[in-house]
C-alpha cells in the first residue's frame, strides 16, 4: 500500500433538494411502495470523496446509432415517429457534457418487449424500445423514436399509465444519479397517475412533461418534443473538515 | 434562470429493456490489483419476501483507495483498467452476485480515513427514488473508527457490514432488508 500522503481533500457536496420537488419513498396511492419503501428514517451523512466522485463512460460505450430507436431492425417500427431532444444542465444552469443517458419505453401499442408485460397488445418485431446517448459539450442530446402507447397496469381498478419514456442519467458524481420518466403534453391520464402525482410540488411535477417543439420538428418526417433535465447543483462551500 | 433538480420516478418493472446492456457481474479485470471478493445477497421486502426485480449499482475506489474520477486528486496509483462501477441485476430467484476487489481506505471528514466500503444505489419497482447505502467489510479494524458506521446506532451497524460465507473463502454475504426490525440503514444525501 502506498504511504498515506495527501489524503486530505476539500470536498464540495451537492445541494439538498427543495421540499416537495422529489417524491417521498412511501406514496400509498402507488401500491408497490407499501412493502418496499423504507420505514425507518434514513441516516443523514456529510458528503465525502465517495459521493462526489462517480462513473463516467467513454465515447465508445455508445454505438453510433444507439440514439435512433427506429433503426437496427429489418423494417420501420409502427407508430408515430418523434424526435426527443433537450439539454442536461445543473441547478446553476451549467451544461453537463459527455454524460450517459439511457432511455427505454413501450411500443406504439403500449407493450414492452419484456416477459413480465402481459398486456394484450401486439409486440412490434421492428421495435426493441431502448436507446443510449452521450450529451455533447453544451449538454445536448437527441433521440429518434416512436411515441409510446398508454397501457393498463394493476395498481388499482382501471389503472392506466400515461404515455412515458424512462430516462436514466449519471451526471458527474454518485450524488447526481437520476432515473425519471418523461411525459407528453396534454395526456388526459396525467391527473390520474399515482407515479406522476407522487411529486407534491406542481411545478416540479409539470417539468416532467415534455414540450411540443417546432424547432426540432422535421418537415414530412417527425414531430419534435423537448425535454430538459436538471441534475443537482454544487454546494458553494466545502464540507466542514 | 435556474431550476431545482428534475424529480425522480421509479424504474418500473421493465427497466431491463433499457438498463441490461450495462450489466456486468465482474467489476474488475485481471490486471487490477487487490484482494478479490465475491459479494452476494438478496433483497427482502416488508413481508420478508425476496425481491425478484431490482437493480444495484456499485461505486468504489481501487485497492489503494483512489477513485477513477478527476476530483480524486490523491497521490495514489490508478490502473488504467480500473473503473470502479458495476451494474448488477437481481435474478428471478431474488439473488444478486458480483465480483470485485476490496477497496482501500479513502479520505473522510476531519482528515481521517474512512474504512473500506462500496457505495450502492438500489432501483426497483415501488421505489420512486433510488435508495443509497454502503457495504463495509468483515474483520476490518478500520471499521471501529469509520465516521459513517459511528453515526449508526450500534444495533443497526451490522446491516452495513458484509458477512463471511461459511466454508467459502473470498465470498461475502450481504442482504438488504427494506422494512422491519432488521431494516438496512439507508443513507440520506439530501437526494
Amino acid at each position: 500500500m502506498s504511504p498515506m500522503k495527501n489524503t486530505t481533500q476539500r470536498v464540495f457536496g451537492y445541494r439538498t433538494i427543495l421540499p416537495g420537488t422529489q417524491p417521498n419513498h412511501l406514496h400509498p396511492p402507488y401500491g408497490s411502495t407499501l412493502k418496499r419503501a423504507p420505514a425507518k428514517p434514513q441516516l443523514v451523512i456529510p458528503y465525502t470523496l465517495s459521493e462526489v466522485t462517480g462513473p463516467s463512460f467513454p465515447n465508445e460505450t455508445v454505438a453510433t446509432r444507439a440514439n435512433d430507436l427506429t433503426s437496427g431492425h429489418a423494417g420501420e417500427p409502427l407508430g408515430e415517429r418523434i424526435i426527443v431532444s433537450g439539454r442536461v444542465l445543473d441547478e446553476d444552469n451549467r451544461p453537463i457534457s459527455n454524460t450517459l443517458i439511457e432511455i427505454w419505453q413501450a411500443n406504439a401499442a403500449g407493450r414492452y418487449l419484456h416477459e413480465v408485460d402481459q398486456h394484450k397488445a401486439p409486440l412490434d418485431p421492428n421495435f426493441t424500445g431502448c436507446g443510449q446517448a452521450l450529451t455533447d459539450a453544451e449538454g445536448r442530446y437527441r433521440f429518434v423514436t416512436i411515441r409510446p402507447g398508454e397501457y393498463p397496469w394493476r395498481n388499482h381498478y382501471n389503472a392506466w399509465r400515461p404515455a412515458h419514456i424512462h430516462f436514466s442519467l449519471f451526471g458527474p458524481a454518485f450524488a447526481t444519479r437520476l432515473v425519471t420518466q418523461m411525459y407528453f403534453p396534454g395526456d388526459p391520464l396525467l391527473p390520474f397517475d399515482p407515479v406522476f402525482n407522487s411529486i407534491a410540488d406542481e411545478h416540479a411535477r409539470n417539468r416532467l412533461i415534455s414540450a411540443f417543439d417546432w424547432d426540432t420538428t422535421l418537415p414530412e418526417f417527425a414531430l419534435g418534443y423537448r425535454f430538459d433535465l436538471i441534475l443537482r447543483g454544487r454546494d458553494a462551500t466545502p464540507v466542514e473538515e | 434562470m435556474s431550476l431545482p433538480a428534475t424529480a425522480s420516478q421509479t424504474v418500473g418493472p421493465f427497466y431491463r429493456i433499457g438498463l441490461e446492456w450495462l450489466n456486468g457481474d465482474n467489476l474488475v479485470g485481471e490486471d487490477v490489483s487487490g484482494e478479490r471478493v465475491t459479494i452476494q445477497g438478496r433483497i427482502f421486502d416488508g413481508d420478508g419476501v425476496p425481491v425478484p426485480d431490482a437493480i444495484l449499482e456499485i461505486w468504489q475506489a481501487n485497492a489503494y483507495g483512489k477513485y477513477a474520477h478527476p476530483e480524486d486528486t490523491q497521490d495514489k496509483p490508478l490502473e488504467p483498467g480500473f473503473k470502479g462501477y458495476g451494474r448488477v441485476q437481481v435474478s428471478d430467484e431474488g439473488l444478486f452476485r458480483f465480483a470485485t476487489i476490496k477497496p482501500g481506505p479513502v479520505p473522510g471528514p476531519n482528515g481521517k480515513e474512512q474504512a473500506p466500503h462500496l457505495l450502492v444505489s438500489l432501483f426497483m419497482r415501488g421505489l420512486l427514488r433510488r435508495l443509497v447505502t454502503r457495504i463495509y467489510f468483515p474483520d476490518e479494524p478500520r471499521n471501529a473508527a469509520d465516521f459513517v458506521l459511528n453515526l449508526v446506532e450500534p444495533a443497526r451497524r451490522p446491516t452495513l457490514i458484509a458477512k463471511k460465507a461459511s466454508g467459502r473463502p473470498g465470498v461475502l454475504e450481504w442482504d438488504i432488508v427494506l422494512q422491519g426490525n432488521d431494516e438496512t440503514v439507508f443513507l440520506d444525501l439530501g437526494l
